[in-house]
């Protein structure tokens, strides 16, 4: 049995409600102190959530950001539906930046394994430079990592994007130092303080919309590395992979290529709350391919060059 | 419905703070199994019979190579009746600027002593920095009670030193609990141990679980910086203007009268916005938009504040420092503050004293304050800020000072001397200079 939060009412008593004004605020101080802030948006849940809070944080006017996708070229296609889909519905910009590009020129050169997840960095990079991103929305959480449980919610990166943990300025009551050098650009990550299990309540508290490949359907995989599979443009099963049909759904959304599904019949909002909850709970006697492949998954994440 | 509970982590090195959290981490099963296993052979590797529980939380290469915690880490863990965000701070490194940070948002704070060596300077000094960045209650943890055999007598002697030294600090004796726990077994953590059946008390969690959540008084007048103008111009809201900002004190309702500061004009509060609905009430940290009877000239830093409490703009703020930066600070320095939503110029017109941690004394007018030193200032600002004193208020009350030259955050600024031993300290421990 699952029971749901109730609505967001007093930031003093509802966990939800102390969470969504934080990142709310933080949207907010963003859009006071920088000159060209962006979203970092790929469709999959933590993005669509923070597009969801900074609809929230400038009700009734529009949102005063574009959205930037990298995209890989190896996306689900019900993702893709899903982005396209969520830009008309709110009549935001989007500006995507496609790995493909940067391999076409010979800025890039496909990796012998095929996986574009390391390729994203330049391609992220060049547009923040190219379009003087000054102020960088991404939607990771500190309970993803522990090398991430000490990064900052306004993350000063240097002309390269990159972060230097022992450099990092202190965090001080909710007063964000967004001050930064020509050249340099804070990533700022708004559900910093949520968890997995608060994405998830928060997501069925408010009816946000996400793409269906976040639910169980049938899908055919293959078993690779202890992940499920599927076949895509980044391609399918070797000799000796065998092809099944299983009810799954994905728990994040990446490069197709090394993002594998987790064996589920959560259909709805409420049964996906109960499975994150019993996988918290689980210790040894979980099946152990359902974890490692939530580990791995979150690492591809970081590596995606949002982090 | 659950809430909210912010709380930060302080102790010595080899307290065994990083057990105390992993443990907590552990009991409450916030760990993934692929954790615990990395935990596991991690432990097994280095010759332990039972998991090394500080692996779980020591999260940069450098920190798990030589077995210390070197920057704040935020922890997230859950119970059935409310989520915690820990705010886990080191204790040797930098103390007072990770710790600084830590309590700045904590509602409670949680600081281990080993039951071997008692209530130690450090302690003293930690609790000092807390008690001056406002953290409400504390919670002395008696670590590694095991090793003293579950001795009462040794409980009970540390228990009143820290809660006299809390006391002098300024904490009522009700805000204050020592719970003696053993974080590598598990004594009184998350569940009650049977080898200190004279401790009547909750344990840990218990404690955390049901303490009052006290954020600023709900009587607390009215503050109310301004972060942004928001105005649509869309067909459907072609006239619509509203000022979003985060309550940062009080209460706010429709009808209110309010002043915008530091222009000092006033109008009443017609209604309280969300994407949500308008609300009846809307309390400290609650993110809203509010809709003013008249049409004023109001933008982002200006803060609106309840009428018949309002803070006084100033331009001279005399303010206490912790300092944060390797570069000192000297008097004459110019600075910018950010206070709520306004960053402004600003330079230290006088150092007039600074905080000795070492024998818990003032120092008066110091040269320099060092990376990690506290002191008393006077901040002339160019504009003038609606503050008020920390102690009364959290929010309106701090401030940041930062380097104009590259950005950096120099010192964590709040107004007023919010803690007694800074107005008089000398008279009470130093020896004299």
């Amino acid at each position: 049995m699952t029971t749901l939060e109730a609505p967001a009412t007093d930031a003093a008593t509802n966990n939800l409600a102390a969470l969504e004004s934080e990142a709310i605020h933080i949207f907010r101080e963003v859009a006071g102190e920088f000159d060209r802030p962006v979203i970092l948006f790929s469709g999959g849940k933590d993005s669509t959530l923070l597009l969801h809070l900074a609809i929230k944080a400038f009700w009734p006017a529009p949102v005063p950001f574009p959205l930037l996708h990298v995209d890989t070229g190896h996306n689900f296609d019900e993702v893709i539906a899903f982005r396209d889909h969520v830009v008309e519905k709110y009549g935001l910009r989007l500006i995507v930046a496609s790995v493909q590009d940067w391999i076409d020129d010979g800025r890039l050169t496909e990796r012998p394994d095929g996986t574009r997840n390391p390729l994203q960095t330049q391609p992220l990079l060049d547009t923040i430079t190219e379009h003087k991103f000054d102020a960088v929305f991404g939607g990771g959480r500190r309970d993803e990592e522990r090398a991430r449980a000490k990064e900052r919610i306004f993350s000063l990166r240097n002309a390269f994007g990159q972060w230097d943990p022992r450099r990092q300025r202190p965090e001080l009551w909710n007063l964000y130092n967004g001050r930064h050098r020509p050249g340099e650009h804070v990533r700022v990550f708004p559900l910093s303080n949520w968890t997995e299990a608060d994405v998830w309540n928060y997501i069925a508290q408010e009816k946000v919309e996400l793409p269906s490949i976040y639910y169980a359907h049938q899908r055919k995989v293959y078993r690779r590395d202890g992940m499920w599979l599927t076949e895509g443009p980044w391609g399918g099963p070797r000799d000796g992979e065998e092809v099944q049909e299983l009810s799954v759904r994905y728990r994040t959304v990446g490069d197709g290529s090394c993002t594998g599904a987790v064996e589920s019949t959560a259909t709805t909002v409420e049964e996906v709350i109960a499975e994150v909850m019993a996988s918290r709970l689980t210790e040894r006697g979980a099946t152990r391919a359902d974890d490692r492949l939530s580990e791995a998954a979150m690492e591809d994440r970081k590596r995606e060059g949002y982090f | 419905m659950s809430s909210l509970l912010r709380l930060a982590t302080a102790g010595s090195v080899d307290d065994g703070k990083s057990t105390l959290v992993g443990r907590l981490l552990y009991d409450t099963k916030s760990v993934l199994a692929d954790q615990l296993d990395a935990v596991t052979r991690a432990s097994v590797d280095r010759g332990l019979s039972t998991p090394d529980l500080s692996l779980l939380v020591d999260g940069l290469r450098s920190e798990r190579e030589q077995g210390i915690t070197i920057d704040v880490a935020y922890r997230y863990f859950a119970t059935p009746k409310r989520s915690f965000v820990l705010a886990d701070t080191p204790g040797h490194v930098q103390y007072t600027r990770n710790t600084v940070t830590g309590a700045s948002t904590a509602q409670l704070a949680v600081l281990l002593v080993d039951a071997r060596k008692g209530v130690i300077e450090q302690t003293r000094r930690h609790a000092a920095v807390l008690a001056l960045l406002g953290v409400p209650r504390l919670v002395l943890a008696v670590n590694k009670i095991d090793l003293v055999d579950y001795d009462e007598e040794t409980f009970r002697v540390i228990a009143k030193e820290f809660t006299d030294h809390a006391t002098s600090l300024g904490y009522e004796p009700g805000s204050v609990l020592s719970i003696p726990v053993s974080a590598l077994v598990g004594d009184n953590v998350v569940d009650r141990s049977e080898r200190t059946p004279w401790y009547d008390g909750p344990t840990l969690l218990q404690h955390l679980e049901d303490v009052p959540v006290a954020p600023d008084p709900h009587d607390a007048p009215f503050r109310f910086p301004v972060q942004y103008v928001i105005r649509p111009r869309t067909p459907e809201y072609p006239d619509y203007r509203g000022y979003a900002g985060q309550v940062a004190a009080g209460t706010v309702r429709p009808g209110d009268e309010v002043v915008v500061l530091p222009a000092g004009l006033r109008t009443t509060v017609e209604s309280i916005d969300t994407a949500d609905g308008s609300l009846e009430e809307a309390a400290a940290g609650r993110s809203i938009t509010l809709v003013l009877a008249d049409d004023l000239d109001i933008s982002r830093g200006d803060v609106i504040a309840t009428a018949a409490q309002a803070p006084v703009a100033t331009d001279e703020i005399d303010a206490t420092l912790a300092w944060l930066s390797e570069k000192p600070l000297k008097p004459g320095a110019r600075v910018l503050v950010k206070h709520g939503a306004r960053t402004v110029q600003a330079f230290v017109e006088e150092l007039s004293s600074r905080f000795d941690e070492q024998k818990l004394s003032s120092v008066d007018n110091p040269e320099t304050l060092q990376l990690n030193e506290i002191g008393r200032a006077r901040v002339r600002t160019a504009e003038p800020l609606p503050v008020d004193d920390y102690a009364v208020s959290r929010r309106n009350g701090a401030f940041l000072v930062i380097d104009p030259a590259d950005g950096t955050t120099l010192a964590a600024g709040l107004v007023g001397a919010p803690l007694p031993v800074l107005r008089n300290e000398r008279d009470v421990v130093s020896p004299g200079p």
